[in-house]
Formats: structure tokens, C-alpha cells, sequence
């Protein structure tokens, strides 16, 4: 972060357009991700977001942000947000327990040029829980551009049940740790996120990602740092209670 | 207004009213951590606070000599543009005002960028940090501001979305032009005002 801001503005679309739901798709027991058809299709980058704003009769709005989990490439003018359905979210539960294929919802972005992979240079991906949505975004743009060799993930949850995006983690390139739940055949124990899942430790050249909860991010930056791994060369996206 | 969503009738509305700017709600008793870096452990020991720039006298202070100066508090509202609001919070500190009397900004001065011991920038007009609406505050509800709430100590301008109460705060540079900060350069808005919810550039 002590890098100068870039000189230029990424390309950021600001206005709001409609999204048409093509596909929901259970994730876990507590996230679903939604395939949205936009009216006005633009590129964006891999961990960048949308907005989604929900709007009532009487012309009261809620709004939140959802990480877009697909990549770049997969085109057709369609992008899938995975939102986790949170206690008392207004807009998650909107999402989860109301939207169907065929509704229209509201859309704004890409939103964020910090948190952001164009398959070009060395990365160390790690997430916790929910926070492997940006991450697959940068996962699946690899895995599209043949760059793997580029790209580490590490995911850590509490359990096989928790673990978005199942049929495509783990890889040769993307790790999952479990922390209270192993699956059968598993050698590492269940337990919290190490230094030594970190390993190897990566390079300078390296951009770390780093995404979860406030928590997450705190003790994963404290291992990160044990390992090597320059303050200034980690990125981070807190995922908030933002319902 | 947009057209009515499918099914959407909200929940959000809170007595809180029109306290709340537009597409805000109420976070109650949480206070969400969002910063794009790692929270940093400053010791207060070397921690430094700079004003420089168009001024006529560029000034640095160390945690005691600005713990020295007139002591200043905010109470009232904060919101975030990730659309959290968080109601009836006490920061102290002390005024940004009583830091310009001191450096006396240049009459060319018209912007300040605002910059953290992380690296982290932000833009203001000098406006908005003049005239009682900004602080560098140390004290949250009467105890040390927490690291991962900017601790030791933060720019606190409660009138605009908070990514401009920049954490860690190290210094403000006073400027004849307006600079783009960190968020800024990547999408949000220059100003930020809550009211006119001005969250990204063009809004």
C-alpha cells in the first residue's frame, strides 16, 4: 500500500442498469450465487464488485456490494455474484429467499481497481470463508488464460459444507484448509489457518490477496508476515456485516 | 426513483429516520473494519503528525505536543459508503482548525490530501476540514481509538462518507489543486458528501 496511486482512473461504470437473473445456484446451505444478464454489459477485472440496489413500492432503497465470483472471460455480457445469506440481512435475505430466474434487479459497477488480478502477474490468494469470492473470480481467470502458474490459493473454512465452489477446489494450484471439520482422507488435522499452510512462502514479486472477515484478515496478515511476506505487498478486502 | 423490485418490500426503516442519508442503514452497536491493508501497529513513541504543503509554516507534532493542544470532540452520526450508518458515536481529539492556525495554509491553499502512516491517501476540499467539521481524533468513547479503527489516531471528517477519515492519519499536505487519493483514483467520488450520496466518480 505504500505504492503511489496509479495516475490514471481504471474504467468504472457509474450508473445504475438493469440486471436480468439468468441462474441461482446453491453454493452452501447459506449462499447462493446469481448469474445476472446486464443490459449494458462492460469489461471488468477480477475482484472487482457490483452493486445491487433493491427498491420498495413507496421508493425506499437498500443497497449492498457483492464480489463478483465469476472471471472476465466468461462472457456473454453475464456476471454471478455469491452473496452469503446473513442473520437479519435485508438485502441477502432478499436475495435468498425472493429472487428467482427470470427477476430484474437493479446493478451498478464494477466497483474497486486495489483488489484487482489481470493474470499477469505472480499471486498468492487467501481467503476465509465467504472471502474466496473475489479470489475465484482470479482463480477461474488463470484457469482460463492457461495461467496457473501465476496463481496460489489458499482457502480456509470450518468445514467440507462451508466451502463455496466444492466441485471446483481444490486443484493443483488452490489448497483448502479446515478448521474445525476435515473431510474423510484428509492428513492435515482440522484446525485454524498456519503459517505453514502459507508455504511456500512467495517471492517479492509476489501480490498477496488477502479476504474474510475483519478476524480473518487480522490473523492470516499476523501469519503472512511470519512467512516473509512484505506488509506493503498485501492487498485486503474485509468482508463486513453489510447484510 | 427506480422501479420497484419484485417482491421487495424493506426492512431497513429505522426510527432513526432522517437521520439517515439516503440508501444508508443503521449498523446499531457494530462497527464494521474496512481498509484495503493490513492494520498496522504504530507506537505512539514515534508516531508524528505533519502539516505542510502551501503553508506558511510546515509543522510536525509529536503524540505529546498535539496531546499539548486544545482539546476538541465530535458527537454525532458516521457513514460509510458500503451504506452502514453508525449513530450517536464520540470521537476526541483535536480540531483540524486549531492545526491550520498554527501551519496558517497559503491563500492559494484549496485542497488537502490527506495521507496515513500505511501509505494510504485521500482528497478533501480545504473546506471540509475548516471551520469545526474536522478532526484528528485518539479517543473513541472515552478510550484509545482501537488499531483497527485507525488507532493511535485517524482523520475523523463526519460529514462525508468515512473512507475520508482516513486511518493512521500521518499528515495533511495543503494543495492549489485537487488530487485524487487512493479510493479516488479507483472510482469514488472526489467529495463524498452523504446526503447527495456522491459514492463513486460521475455521481
Amino acid at each position: 500500500m505504500t505504492e503511489p496511486p496509479r495516475p490514471s482512473r481504471p474504467p468504472t461504470q457509474t450508473g445504475w442498469q438493469a440486471a436480468t437473473v439468468v441462474d441461482v445456484r446453491q453454493e452452501t446451505a447459506s449462499a447462493k450465487t446469481f448469474r445476472l444478464a446486464l443490459e449494458r454489459p462492460g469489461p471488468f477485472r477480477a475482484g472487482q464488485h457490483y452493486v445491487v440496489r433493491l427498491t420498495a413500492p413507496d421508493g425506499y432503497t437498500a443497497s449492498r456490494s457483492y464480489s463478483v465470483a465469476s472471471a472476465p472471460d466468461d462472457g456473454g455480457g453475464e456476471i454471478e455474484l455469491t452473496v452469503e445469506l446473513l442473520e437479519d440481512g435485508e438485502v441477502s435475505g432478499y436475495l435468498h429467499e425472493v429472487v428467482e430466474p427470470g427477476d430484474r434487479l437493479e446493478v451498478r459497477g464494477p466497483v474497486g481497481g486495489w483488489f484487482t488480478w489481470d493474470a499477469d502477474t505472480p499471486a498468492l490468494l487467501v481467503g476465509g470463508g465467504s472471502g474466496v469470492v473475489p479470489l475465484m473470480s482470479m482463480l477461474r481467470l488463470a484457469r482460463m488464460r492457461r495461467r496457473e502458474d501465476l496463481i496460489r490459493l489458499v482457502v480456509s473454512v470450518r468445514s467440507p459444507a462451508d466451502l463455496y465452489y466444492a466441485d471446483e477446489l481444490p486443484g493443483p494450484e488452490a489448497r483448502v484448509v479446515y478448521s474445525r471439520e476435515a473431510p474423510p482422507g484428509e492428513s492435515r488435522p482440522p484446525g485454524r489457518l498456519t503459517a505453514e499452510d502459507l508455504l511456500p512462502a512467495p517471492d517479492r514479486r509476489t501480490t498477496t490477496y488477502l479476504c474474510g472477515s475483519a478476524g480473518f484478515v487480522e490473523a492470516a496478515a499476523r501469519l503472512l508476515v511470519e512467512v516473509g511476506v512484505p506488509v506493503e505487498r498485501i492487498r485486503v478486502e474485509r468482508f463486513g456485516p453489510s447484510g | 426513483m427506480g422501479r420497484p423490485t419484485r417482491g421487495f418490500f424493506g426492512r431497513g426503516r429505522r426510527p432513526a429516520g432522517d437521520r439517515l442519508p439516503p440508501g444508508q442503514y443503521d449498523t446499531g452497536a457494530d462497527w464494521p473494519v474496512l481498509s484495503a491493508e493490513v492494520t498496522p501497529r504504530l507506537d505512539t513513541a514515534g508516531w508524528t503528525f505533519t502539516v505542510d504543503g502551501l503553508v506558511e509554516r510546515p509543522t510536525t507534532w509529536t503524540w505529546d505536543e498535539i496531546h499539548a493542544l486544545a482539546p476538541s470532540s465530535y458527537s454525532g452520526d458516521i457513514h460509510c459508503v458500503t451504506t452502514w450508518s453508525k449513530l450517536d458515536v464520540t470521537f476526541a481529539g483535536v480540531s483540524v482548525d486549531t492545526l491550520l492556525d498554527v501551519a496558517r495554509p497559503l491563500p492559494e491553499a484549496h485542497f488537502v490530501l490527506a495521507r496515513s502512516h500505511t501509505g494510504y491517501t485521500t482528497n478533501l476540499p480545504l473546506a471540509d476540514v475548516t471551520g469545526g467539521k474536522a478532526w484528528v481524533v485518539w479517543d473513541y468513547e472515552g478510550r484509545p481509538l482501537p488499531a483497527e479503527h485507525g488507532g493511535p489516531a485517524r482523520l475523523l471528517v463526519p460529514h462525508l462518507y468515512f473512507w475520508k477519515s482516513a486511518k493512521w492519519v500521518s499528515g495533511l499536505a495543503l494543495l492549489a489543486e485537487d488530487t485524487p487519493g487512493f479510493w479516488e483514483v479507483n472510482g469514488y467520488h472526489d467529495r463524498g458528501d452523504p446526503w447527495l450520496e456522491q459514492r463513486y466518480q460521475g455521481d
